[in-house]
């Protein structure tokens, strides 16, 4: 394994493609010869993608269900604490603690923390903002967020050979095969 | 690039297109030449900053006099501010309901103008937030609406719909601001790499956050967007629901009243497709978007705003019925003074505006008909603030006893801070059409992607000429 901070050397060998079904196939393809280490990138979602480099995981439901249960009770909590312990006021003798007028700030602070954390979590488990990576250096790359369709196996990975990986990748039918450095 | 030539009221997108046009077609509006911008954009923004300066001089009066400025009295002490207020909080209902709502419903004619009303939603909600601040009579406490530990250690009533009001709001604000850039960031990174000029590779560059477009990226962002429109969803009913609190759970004829809830977020989304309406129709033809956003948008807008303004329709019928069947002296009196009382000439064009004009839409070639929809929504837009002024105004001038009643006149500071929210949300509108991608480019790209045989496709249609 390559560190972070590692700028020298080989990124990995990128392909382009000019269509989705392509990079889809060629991305199974890809897998199916035991490749793990790569990447697939795309000017947009392309289902089934994801899955087929080998991602399968992801925690961001599971961070927006705790942080919209946090909300949830965290805004009943403050609700409950004002009116009951902090400034207890008698309106028109109600009890204390009257919850089902704290419902509605309860909702909204619920909705207020997944809200937040499905951005905060999104953009912080795909280590974004992140000023540099290597796929940039490819001159062709620009078109990553417009028409063309990557896919990128990386040097780190335990089948990568230069020349093998090189090879295997034209055999896809890519429009080009880029090394790309650190 | 194909023509930019609306295909009708059957299609989302006009012919021809494929990744790379569509990309360029909305990435050209904003990277063209500004001199080359076409003229009535040039005068639609030069108007629009003129009534926002009508914001500045009558919120600088009002801070410098107080609230004495406005027309407020006792018994109206609501006025204008809260009118428009409500009125442009539920302008910003359609934006959410676009995005999120049909989202969820996999609408296809979402897509082309979700990202231009998420961004009205941002914009209206400013508008919004400034009345109640402005109302405060002393705006620069408006923190103590805010549970924090304060050094008298009181706090906020959260018994009381204003308090729920501050939270519904803020968070409203919050969220449509998490929605509308978590969409952007792919499209500033098309930005970033389609852009010349070094000063807007490194704007849109620090913007889009190093976005790449990898497929592990793509999978958690998508979760994550489907996530803020279910999220989303809940909350724009939420939020006009405790707007109609803040109405309904007082005790006065003509607020207190259990249809509030429903028929506020109904006509939220009335004057919300309204809106989008009076924008889009201008520019989707100064920008050369015809091709993007059809006859199709235009038409599903206008169904929209039919079927909503039944349930608003539905809502005053309610209200009307109600009241006489209640038996309660009070409540029929309401009634009857809305329709021959003073302020009787706003109940009769809020009639005109929102019920009767808008029947015209059952007409297809009406639906079909750019200036006649255009019109039509200038007129559920007047419609709507009517409703409010007539809730608002007409309710509180005459309460219970005759000896407390009066009569409620605006002033020319009223108008300006109205006129001068105008403004300042035109000004944002024109500023944004011109300066960030309206339309959303990968949603686009989808689209076109979907339209030429989807995922299961053989690959030799897949377009991907030009360079």
């Amino acid at each position: 394994m390559s560190s972070y901070w590692d700028f020298q050397g080989l990124h990995g060998v990128m392909a382009e493609f000019a269509d989705p079904e392509a990079l889809l196939a060629a991305s199974k393809r890809a897998y199916e010869a035991g490749y793990r280490n790569m990447d697939a990138y795309t000017p947009m979602p392309i289902e089934g993608l994801a899955e087929a480099i080998g991602f399968r995981k992801h925690y961001v439901s599971l961070a927006v269900l705790i942080a919209g249960l946090c909300g949830c009770c965290g805004g009943f909590g403050l609700m409950w604490w004002i009116t009951k312990v902090a400034y207890p006021e008698n309106v028109g003798g109600r009890p204390f603690n009257s919850w089902p007028a704290y419902i509605p700030i309860t909702f909204e602070c619920t909705v207020l923390l997944a809200g937040l954390t499905a951005m905060i979590a999104m953009f912080a488990m795909n280590g974004l903002p992140q000023p540099y990576h290597p796929v940039f250096n490819n001159p062709a790359f620009d078109r990553a967020s417009q028409d063309r369709f990557f896919l990128c196996i990386e040097a780190d990975d335990p089948k990568f050979d230069r020349e093998e990986t090189k090879f295997f990748l034209l055999q896809l039918s890519p429009i080009e095969v880029t090394e790309v450095d650190k | 690039m194909p023509p930019a030539v609306d295909p009708g009221p059957d299609t989302v997108i006009g012919p021809g297109h494929n990744f790379l046009t569509v990309t360029e077609r909305i990435t050209n509006t904003v990277f063209w030449p500004l001199r080359r911008t076409n003229k009535p954009w040039f005068y639609a923004l030069g108007i629009s900053f003129m009534f926002m300066q009508l914001l500045l001089v009558g919120a600088l009066w009002l801070f410098y006099k107080g609230v004495g400025v406005w027309g407020i009295i006792i018994p109206v002490a609501w006025g204008f501010a809260i009118v428009n207020f409500v009125w442009w909080i539920g302008i910003g209902h359609a934006g959410t309901l676009i995005s999120a709502i049909l989202l969820l419903l996999k609408q296809d004619w979402r897509t082309s103008i979700n990202r231009f009303s998420e961004a009205m939603t941002l914009f209206a909600v400013a508008c919004a937030g400034m009345f109640p601040i402005l109302h405060l009579g002393r705006p620069w406490l408006f923190y103590w609406l805010l549970p924090y530990p304060a050094s008298m250690w009181v706090w906020p009533q959260p018994r009381s719909p204003l308090v729920w009001d501050v939270f519904a709001v803020s968070t409203y604000g919050t969220i449509s601001l998490v929605f509308w850039y978590t969409g952007l960031v792919p499209d500033l990174a098309t930005m970033r790499d389609k852009a010349t000029k070094r000063w807007q590779k490194v704007i849109f560059g620090m913007l889009a956050l190093g976005w790449r477009g990898s497929a592990k990226h793509w999978s958690r962002y998508q979760m994550a967007y489907l996530l803020l429109g279910g999220l989303a969803t809940p909350l724009v009913v939420s939020v006009h629901t405790v707007v109609s609190f803040d109405f309904a759970i007082s005790i006065l004829p003509g607020w207190h009243t259990t249809i509030f809830p429903p028929y506020f977020v109904a006509g939220a989304i009335y004057s919300g497709f309204a809106m989008v309406l009076t924008l889009i129709i201008p520019a989707r033809k100064w920008f050369h978007l015809e091709d993007l956003i059809t006859m199709r948008h235009v038409e599903c807008c206008a169904k929209v705003m039919l079927g909503t303004g039944l349930i608003v329709a539905y809502g005053y019928a309610m209200e009307a019925f109600i009241s006489w069947y209640s038996g309660n002296p009070y409540e029929r009196f309401m009634y009857w003074n809305r329709i021959t009382g003073p302020y009787g000439w706003s109940y009769a064009m809020l009639i005109t505006c929102n019920i009767a004009i808008p029947q015209l839409l059952w007409i297809r070639r009406v639906r079909l008909n750019l200036l006649m929809v255009w019109l039509l929504s200038l007129v559920v837009n007047v419609g709507m603030w009517l409703e409010r002024f007539v809730i608002v105004v007409v309710s509180l001038h005459r309460d219970f006893l005759p000896s407390s009643w009066g009569m409620y006149y605006p002033t020319v500071w009223d108008w300006a801070v109205f006129v001068g929210t105008l403004g300042f949300f035109s000004t944002l509108m024109w500023l944004f059409v011109r300066f960030l991608p309206s339309i959303s480019i990968f949603e686009e790209r989808e689209v076109v992607h979907h339209l030429s045989g989807g995922p299961h496709h053989s690959p030799e249609m897949a377009p991907a000429q030009g360079d």
